[in-house]
Order: C-alpha cells, then sequence, then structure tokens
C-alpha cells in the first residue's frame, strides 16, 4: 500500500520510526513564528488608505462612502461610467439583503454566467496588499467572485486589517475553516502572452471596491 | 522548439534559434527588475525568507507526522486522499476517479506535477479529453508543446505564434478577425474556455501549499482559471507532491509572502485561494467531491540525503528566471518538465543520473540561483553532489576525464603547477601582445568558435603576490 510506502520511506530517510505520542503532541502543539511586515500596522485611517493605495496600484478602482446608505447611489453612479446597464446579481449577504437598491435592477443569489455585474460583500480588507478575503458559504457563493465581467466588492472601512494574519484570526474565531477561502488582489490578468501584462483572463476585468465607513 | 537529443545539441539549437532569442531578450528583464523592486519594497524580505527555510526545513524533519496529519484533515473535511507512490499510481488514481463519475472532459488548472506524470497524454489515451485553461498552457496544448518554464509556460513563444496557433485551431473564427493587440488574443480564449469551464465534468489543480492543520490545498494564480477549474464542475482533482505540506496557516502566509515577489515581482498574486473539502451543507456552488492525489515520485528518496534541501522548492522560477545558462537557452533544451538550475537538480532524481547528467554541468556555479531564491537552497552545492556522483559512475565523457586527470597530475605538485601555469601565462602573454586577444587557441576550439580568448597582462597571481610581499619587505 502506497501510504505505508511512502510513510516508510520517508522514516528511512530521517533514520528513525514513527514519532512517539510525546513527540506528536509538542509538533501539534508548535505556534508559528509570524514576520509581518511592519507597513500595514497603523491605525484605521492608515490602514484605509493603504489599502485603497494597494487596489489601485494593482488596477483596482476604490470608491468611499460615508454609510450604508449611499451605497446604491455609488454604484449606480460607477456603472454608468462604466457605460453599464443599472442591473446587477447581489450574494445573499444579510448586509446586502438589508440595503436599499433604489433604482437599481438587482438579483440575489449565485451569480449566472450571464450576469455581467455582481455584488459581493467582503469579510475582511488586508492592508498590506490591497487584498480582499472572500470566504465561501451560503451567503458568499464563490462563483459571484469570478464570474462577471466586473466586480463590485463592498467592504467595511472598520473590517480593514493590518495583515493576512489578522483576517485569518478574525476567520478563525467564527468557527471552522469554510469549504472556500479567496484572498484577492486586483482584477483578473495575464502575462503569458510575451510576458506583457494584459488585464481581464478568466476572471473579471474590473474590480471596484467600496470603502463604507461608519458600518461596524 | 522540442527537445529532442541530447542537452549540448539542444543548446545549441536553441542559440541559433532567433525566434526563441527574441522571446528571451524581450522577457527575461522585466522578471529580475520586477523581483528586485519588490524585495526592495519589503524591508522584511530577509527575515521572511530565513524563515521560509526554517518552516520547510522543519517539515521535511516531521515529515511522516504533517503527511499524517494532512491526510487527517483533508478527511475529516470530507475530502479523499490517494497516496500514489509513483508515477504511474497517480494516473491510475486520476482515472478512477474520472471513470467513476463517468467525466468525458476534465479542465485543468497549471500544475507541474501532472507534467512531471504526463496526465494529459494519459487521460487522451483513456477517452477523456484534457482542456489546460491557463492561458500559456492552453496554447502550448493548442501547439503539442511542453512548457519552457514553470510559472511563464509559453515564455518561449511569440505573438505571431499565438495567433497562427489560434487560427488554426478555433476554425470558427471569420478569416478577416484581427489579433492586432494581445487584448484580441486573451479575449478569444477567455470565451472559448469560458464554454469549456461550464461543461467540465471534472477539475485538476495542483497545490502551491498543503496545510496539515486544516486539509486545505492553496493555489495561486493571476488569471483565475484555477478558480474556475475548483469551482464549477462537479469533481476537484488536486495533483501534487508530498513535500508541498506545511504545518500552518501562518507558515503558508510566510511562505506566500515570499512567492509571488520571487516568482513575478508582484505583492501578492491575484489570486490565493484555499479549499478544503467537498461543498458543504448551505453553501450554492462548489465541487460535490474532492480529491487529493498525493505524490510521491522520489521525493521521499531525497529525505536524509545531499539532496534533502531540494524538497523545500516552492517552484517560483526566480532560479531560472536569474539563471546565465537558462538566458541563453530556454527551457526546452534542458529536456525535462523543470528546467533551470531547480531542474538541473530536481530531474536526475526523476530520470536518474545516467539520463540527466549533462543537466548539473550546465551551470557555471555564479551563485545567482542561491542568491535570490526564496528558501535559500545551495543549488550551485546540490548541482556539485550529482556531478561527483557522475563522475564516480564514470558517466564523464573521456575526454574531460583525462583532463582532470592531466590537472590532478599538476594540483598535486604545487611547485611544477605554479611552474607549468606561470610559463603559460607569459607565454600567452607574449603571443597575444600585439591584439590583446586570441581568436584561435589549440585544445581551445569550443570556446574560440563563439567568442575570443583574453590574452593574459602580466604575471599569474602567486608571482604577483611574492613580488609585492618581498616589497613590503614581509
Amino acid at each position: 500500500m502506497s501510504r505505508e510506502a511512502i510513510l516508510g520511506a520517508v522514516r528511512r530517510g530521517l533514520k528513525r520510526g514513527a514519532l512517539s505520542e510525546g513527540e506528536r503532541a509538542m509538533l501539534a502543539a508548535r505556534v508559528a513564528r509570524r514576520i509581518v511586515p511592519a507597513r500595514g500596522q497603523l491605525e484605521l485611517a492608515g490602514r484605509v488608505a493603504l489599502f485603497a493605495e494597494y487596489v489601485e496600484r494593482e488596477f483596482g478602482t476604490v470608491a468611499q462612502v460615508a454609510g450604508l446608505g449611499d451605497v446604491a447611489g455609488a454604484i449606480a453612479d460607477y456603472l454608468k461610467g462604466q457605460g453599464l446597464p443599472p442591473a446587477l446579481a447581489v450574494s445573499p449577504h444579510p448586509l446586502l439583503l438589508g440595503l436599499n437598491f433604489g433604482g437599481l435592477a438587482v438579483r440575489f443569489g449565485t451569480a449566472l454566467p450571464s450576469d455581467a455585474v455582481c455584488l459581493t460583500e467582503a469579510f475582511a480588507g488586508i492592508a498590506e496588499t490591497g487584498t480582499l478575503m472572500l470566504p465561501s458559504g451560503p451567503m458568499r457563493p464563490t462563483s459571484n467572485n469570478l464570474l462577471p465581467d466586473n466586480a463590485l466588492v463592498l467592504v467595511r472601512a472598520e473590517r480593514i486589517l493590518a495583515s493576512y494574519e489578522d483576517a485569518f484570526d478574525l476567520l478563525r474565531a467564527e468557527g471552522a475553516m469554510p469549504r472556500n477561502v479567496m484572498l484577492i488582489t486586483g482584477p483578473s490578468r495575464s502575462a503569458d502572452i510575451e510576458q506583457t501584462l494584459e488585464l481581464g483572463a478568466h476572471g473579471p476585468r474590473r474590480l471596484h471596491v467600496l470603502i463604507v465607513h461608519g458600518a461596524a | 522548439m522540442q527537445s529532442g537529443g541530447g542537452f549540448s545539441e539542444n543548446a545549441a539549437r536553441a542559440m541559433a534559434d532567433a525566434g526563441l532569442q527574441k522571446a528571451i531578450a524581450k522577457a527575461r528583464p522585466h522578471f529580475v527588475q520586477r523581483r528586485q523592486a519588490a524585495v526592495d519594497r519589503l524591508p522584511e524580505f530577509e527575515a521572511l525568507r530565513e524563515a521560509g527555510r526554517e518552516i520547510k526545513d522543519h517539515t521535511i524533519a516531521n515529515l511522516d507526522f504533517y503527511l499524517e496529519t494532512y491526510a487527517a484533515a483533508v478527511e475529516a473535511s470530507g475530502g479523499v486522499v490517494h497516496w500514489c507512490a509513483t508515477a504511474e499510481d497517480a494516473r491510475q488514481a486520476v482515472l478512477g476517479i474520472c471513470r467513476k463519475v463517468g467525466a468525458k472532459t476534465v479542465t485543468k488548472g497549471k500544475s507541474m506535477v501532472s507534467e512531471e506524470i504526463g496526465l494529459n497524454r494519459f487521460l487522451a489515451a483513456h477517452a477523456i479529453t484534457p482542456v489546460e485553461t491557463d492561458l500559456g498552457e492552453y496554447i502550448l496544448q493548442l501547439r503539442d508543446e511542453a512548457p519552457s518554464h514553470i510559472i511563464a509556460p509559453a515564455f518561449h513563444l511569440n505573438r505571431d505564434a499565438w495567433e497562427e496557433s489560434f487560427r488554426a485551431a478555433h476554425t470558427d473564427l471569420p478569416v478577416d478577425r484581427v489579433f492586432r493587440e494581445r487584448r484580441d488574443i486573451l479575449t478569444e480564449a477567455r470565451g472559448k474556455l469560458r464554454e469549456k469551464f461550464l461543461a467540465a465534468d471534472v477539475g485538476i489543480t495542483g497545490a502551491n501549499f498543503l496545510i496539515a492543520e486544516t486539509g486545505s490545498s492553496v493555489i495561486v494564480t493571476n488569471e483565475g482559471n484555477g478558480d474556475l477549474t475548483q469551482t464549477l464542475p462537479r469533481v476537484h482533482i488536486v495533483v501534487t507532491g508530498i513535500e508541498k505540506v506545511v504545518p500552518t496557516v501562518e507558515d503558508t502566509l510566510t511562505l506566500l509572502r515570499l512567492l509571488a515577489r520571487s516568482a513575478t515581482g508582484q505583492e501578492m498574486s491575484v489570486y490565493t485561494t484555499f479549499s478544503t473539502g467537498a461543498r458543504r451543507v448551505g453553501d450554492p456552488d462548489g465541487p460535490e467531491e474532492y480529491h487529493v492525489v498525493l505524490l510521491d515520485n522520489g521525493r521521499s528518496g531525497m529525505v536524509g540525503t545531499e539532496f534533502q534541501d531540494m524538497l523545500r522548492c516552492i517552484r517560483c522560477a526566480a532560479c531560472m528566471n536569474h539563471c546565465p545558462v537558462y538566458g541563453a537557452i530556454g527551457g526546452h533544451a534542458y529536456g525535462s518538465v523543470y528546467p533551470g538550475p531547480m531542474g538541473a537538480v530536481l530531474t536526475p532524481m526523476l530520470q536518474g543520473i545516467e539520463a540527466a547528467a549533462a543537466l548539473p554541468n550546465a551551470s557555471t556555479f555564479c551563485g545567482k540561483c542561491e542568491s535570490v531564491c526564496p528558501v535559500k537552497i545551495p543549488l550551485p552545492n546540490l548541482m556539485r553532489h550529482w556531478r561527483e556522483r557522475e563522475f564516480e559512475r564514470h558517466l564523464t565523457p573521456a575526454a574531460m576525464r583525462y583532463g582532470l586527470g592531466v590537472w590532478a597530475f599538476f594540483a598535486r605538485r604545487p611547485a611544477l603547477y605554479r611552474l607549468a601555469t606561470r610559463g603559460a601565462a607569459l607565454a600567452l602573454g607574449v603571443l597575444g601582445r600585439s591584439r590583446g586577444r586570441f581568436g584561435w587557441l589549440p585544445f581551445a576550439g569550443a570556446w574560440t568558435r563563439t567568442r575570443d580568448f583574453p590574452a593574459p597582462e602580466g604575471d599569474t597571481f602567486f608571482a604577483q603576490y611574492a613580488a609585492r610581499r618581498k616589497e613590503q619587505g614581509l
């Protein structure tokens, strides 16, 4: 059986047998070293500013609004600016279900290949590199992060953290590891043709992040 | 260019290939500059390299424990682990899963392990159509070529080659369809592959990391193809090697900070995705089955040997991006799935030193690969170990053994060595005084065919050193 053959070969290489219970317990209790870059470790306003700077550096766009009541207007403005019809798919997250979308045509649920625009809610933003954390679950279909050409992502300013570690700490506090956790930094791209960057490979061509203040 | 023949012939052909040389000249400086810029922006980079080395060394020293912990966590999250000692075991495991679910087409994210086991050819021979979805891998599949780089597989192709292949393969294209811009090529591929993603029964990806703590597999892409591959089909198969396991999420984050910066010079790749098991109750999407095909294929045999350090490799490609030999000949000349310095160490392990003896010799030992390696693998030293094994097994060519014998005769007799080298340096200095270089020298034809040999100026180092000490009255 391959399992025993592989483990046996590893142990022969290490010149020892299987580890004792005590040794296994010690390994299970090992705490990983954290080398967290200093640059993200700022107070809230600094983190939000650094996050926005990195999103834009990675070819995303950012709009900041004062509260949840301003989200629909910001989306309408964005769609108009991009020459897109005022219609979108929306992930069925409680925060999004509770929004007043005004004149926008909204369909809650899992995105279809025909959806041009989709709005999702990020579990966290990460200032270090302008990264969004999007775990899967009933309220957050993974397809919604990937299928539409235009990805709109709402992130609450208070949820913009310093580092990946901080985001995973917050996620762990909510329970088991979800089936899928995406860390997204900018819109989809490829440099496979002559090593020259082109945006819009298989995922969204455009990533627009709405930072909502005062909605903890 | 496909490799056939031996390394020397491949290398000569590659250096005469104008298209390849153009592609390399265009792409290479970008990799080097972008990596350096990213490193300069992160003051913690050196500390991260040291931490990355420690994480991998710790994991390898307890690899049996972390593999068992990982497998138990995968099973606890509803996944299945298929332990595969050989490439054939891994191919059969994938085929078995595909047959069980009645798969006709599979989409694939980029996976070097699937190249290592020759998965595409095998599936096609068993009536299952594999579709590569990474843009670079997709065009190579259309052209029936092997990747020439581990993260930029179509590194060797110029734009006219892309257009030609798309026109030949996508026969529904109108003849007046223009591919003036790179964007047009990308849009065409996106449209074609979107249909494939939606129709596939099984999605196969590799893994950059496997996390023992959570049983997660982690993939890193810029295109989003790997995510569509593992989200839309009914079954997700991860094909990966046993050395990819790391203890915890935090260890993974440390290595992720090294990976993208070393590979493409990005701060972070666009999509870094942690997958843990199959679709959960209430999940609106995701695969119903999650399988991990865990491949050994010679890796366990490296544990406890002088090649153990190679198991730290995170496949970033910084070594080949900075290698003067790779930069002169590209990836295909190596005749192996893994090219460049990391390939020169890994390939003899996978194919046997008899078949790959030339590769550890394809190095100037300049040490650049080691200096940019994010997990500090002493690549030149590992290549030297292979050269020793090659020599011990009498695989070295006769002329080289004879030459080494002559050199060893003098090297063991220092007085004679200094006399001989001094005589040669002075004689060459006199003969070459007028031009300062030689266009031809006896026994050095291989050198002087492509460049001049500089004439020595003045005396040998030893003679100059002795003269100066005398001058200073020491």
